[in-house]
């Protein structure tokens, strides 16, 4: 009897991986359309084939890399399609009912493989508009394959920064990865985007900054809801565990801090809109939202519900002001991404000790800074040696034109065609 | 015969149409243009930044009418059109040579 609730646990823990992982995955169908929906139209079979393109780079990559860097998984996941419930018996005994989740290690990878590509998507909106499609691809290959994963092994890995000090033992805790996933991918774009330069047009000659606004809003909101929901396998996979009281528990409380902070930020960014712009700005309001679930998602275990609203509504705040700051200091952003996952992610991780006695501001700003430098400068190597060799940014005539026709060779919206 | 061209505020389109149906004018052609008058468009917010909208949206109404019809027309449309607000439109009124109904063939005031 004992073994078969064991078994039907593993079950449960495996099938929830599962699950949550299929909830993350479709984030990037959230970043699709919440990037395409920001840009100009003449941009956006580009930047869907980016994003998709990523997502199989970064199946791909993590596969065939990471996760042997990250976990000690095995190259090409060696030896996981093994199965023997002799050990998995031999596990959950001695973890005991209420102990750490055993569960099939392809699940476990499958949830893991997603939260990649997370962090590959960032980057794409950042660099929107000008950049070349092939360097972009080839850059995804090396975060995803090797500068997230080395991070990744560090932090949720356990293991010390190239032998010096242990992140862990200095009191470091990113339950769900604001700064492991959304940090890390916005340093890669910030990387990208200083190398890159401005979008044409975007800051007039005085040095003030021009909107370029997106086109089409529709989707950019929809984009925004399918994140929000995405989000819920992002953080709820994050507690590893379903099946016991305390946790599914849990689980529980971290969907609902994860959708009170989303809420939160929301208003925060439309009533910061509303008093600076005298104007509800929708992109900044979707922005809002995002950085109330990136700020949560260092900790969204512990805080009580009204903790985890002002946790957002304070992000939604920060991240209009942020968006602002960026312009200001001519670092072009076409959707927001470096401010809602970079800034907000730094702030996500400070929050942490705020409500989980087990972190330390002191181990969240050594974390933090781990993880930006690391990702920052390989990133600006990778960024700098791809422009000079295969160059990064598309010629001035086919930015103006679209990267539409420049890059992918069709239109998003065709007109006046023949089918003669 | 004369050739009646309103330059009007789309949400007026209505206004216009039943305006210039009770006068009596048998058929008008509409288009959906931009441009811009003596306010040179308008600025915008987007994300805290200001755009130009350098061609404001407008509808172009066109009517061929008879002589003894023209004045008429032209107060219908400026009743139905007017808000007394910046960007209200134009009307311009040209000669009109010749109209052919393409149907029968139908020349002159016949043909409107």
């Amino acid at each position: 009897m004992e073994n078969q609730i064991f078994e039907l646990q593993y079950a449960i823990d495996t099938f929830y991986f599962l699950v949550c992982g299929a909830l993350v995955m479709w984030m990037a169908a959230g970043f699709s359309l919440l990037e395409s929906g920001l840009v100009r139209s003449k941009n956006t079979v580009e930047i869907l084939t980016k994003n998709i393109a990523l997502y199989a780079v970064a199946c791909i990559m993590y596969m065939a890399t990471g996760y042997a860097l990250m976990y000690d998984g095995g190259f090409f996941l060696q030896g996981i399609e093994a199965f023997d419930l002799g050990s998995v018996l031999a596990d959950s005994a001695e973890n005991g009912f209420d102990g750490s989740s055993v569960y099939s290690p392809a699940s476990d990878f499958f949830f893991q493989v997603v939260f990649v590509a997370t962090a590959m998507s960032i980057v794409s909106g950042a660099v929107a508009e000008r950049m070349k499609l092939w360097s972009f691809l080839v850059f995804a290959m090396v975060l995803t394959g090797f500068i997230y994963p080395m991070e990744g092994s560090w932090t949720w890995g356990g293991k010390d920064v190239f032998g010096m000090f242990n992140l862990g033992d200095l009191g470091f805790s990113d339950f769900a990865g604001s700064g492991i996933v959304h940090l890390a991918g916005a340093s890669a774009a910030l990387a990208g985007v200083l190398l890159l330069g401005a979008r044409k047009g975007k800051y007039g000659p005085d040095g003030h900054t021009i909107a370029i606004p997106g086109a089409n809003l529709p989707l950019a909101t929809l984009g925004t809801f399918i994140l929000w929901m995405g989000w819920f396998g992002f953080n709820g996979g994050s507690v590893l565990k379903l099946a016991d009281a305390a946790n599914a528990h849990s689980v529980a409380m971290v969907f609902l801090n994860t959708n009170t902070a989303a809420a939160a930020g929301l208003v925060g960014a439309m009533l910061t809109a509303r008093a600076l712009f005298g104007k509800a700005d929708l992109t900044m309001a979707l922005n809002g939202a995002l950085a109330g679930l990136v700020a949560i998602t260092a900790e969204p275990s512990t805080p009580t519900a009204l903790q985890a609203s002002l946790f957002g509504l304070i992000a939604g705040i920060i991240v209009v002001f942020s968006i602002i700051g960026l312009d200001r200091l001519k670092i072009d952003d076409p959707v927001g991404a470096i401010s809602v996952h970079g800034v907000i992610g730094l702030f996500g991780l400070m929050l942490v000790p705020v409500t989980n006695t087990g972190a330390s501001f002191s181990g969240q700003w050594v974390g933090a800074a781990t993880i930006f430098c690391w990702v920052f400068v390989t990133s600006l190597v990778i960024w700098f040696a791809l422009k000079v060799t295969m160059g990064i940014r598309v010629s001035e005539e086919e930015e103006y034109e679209g990267l539409d026709i420049g890059e992918c060779g069709m239109e998003a919206y065709p007109e006046f065609t023949s089918s003669t | 015969m004369q050739l009646v061209t309103a330059i009007i505020k789309p949400f007026k389109l209505d206004d216009v149409r039943d305006a210039l149906a009770e006068v009596g004018v048998s058929g008008i052609t509409v288009t959906e243009v931009k441009g811009y008058g003596r306010q040179k468009g308008h600025t915008e917010l987007y994300r805290g930044a200001e755009y130009t909208v350098d061609f404001l949206p407008k509808i172009k109404v066109e009517t061929a009418v008879t002589d003894d019809l023209v004045e008429r027309v032209v107060d219908a449309i400026i009743q139905a059109a007017s808000t007394g607000k910046i960007g209200d439109g134009k009307v311009f009124v040209h000669k009109l040579e010749e109209v052919v109904r393409i149907r029968t063939g139908e020349t002159g005031e016949d043909a409107i």
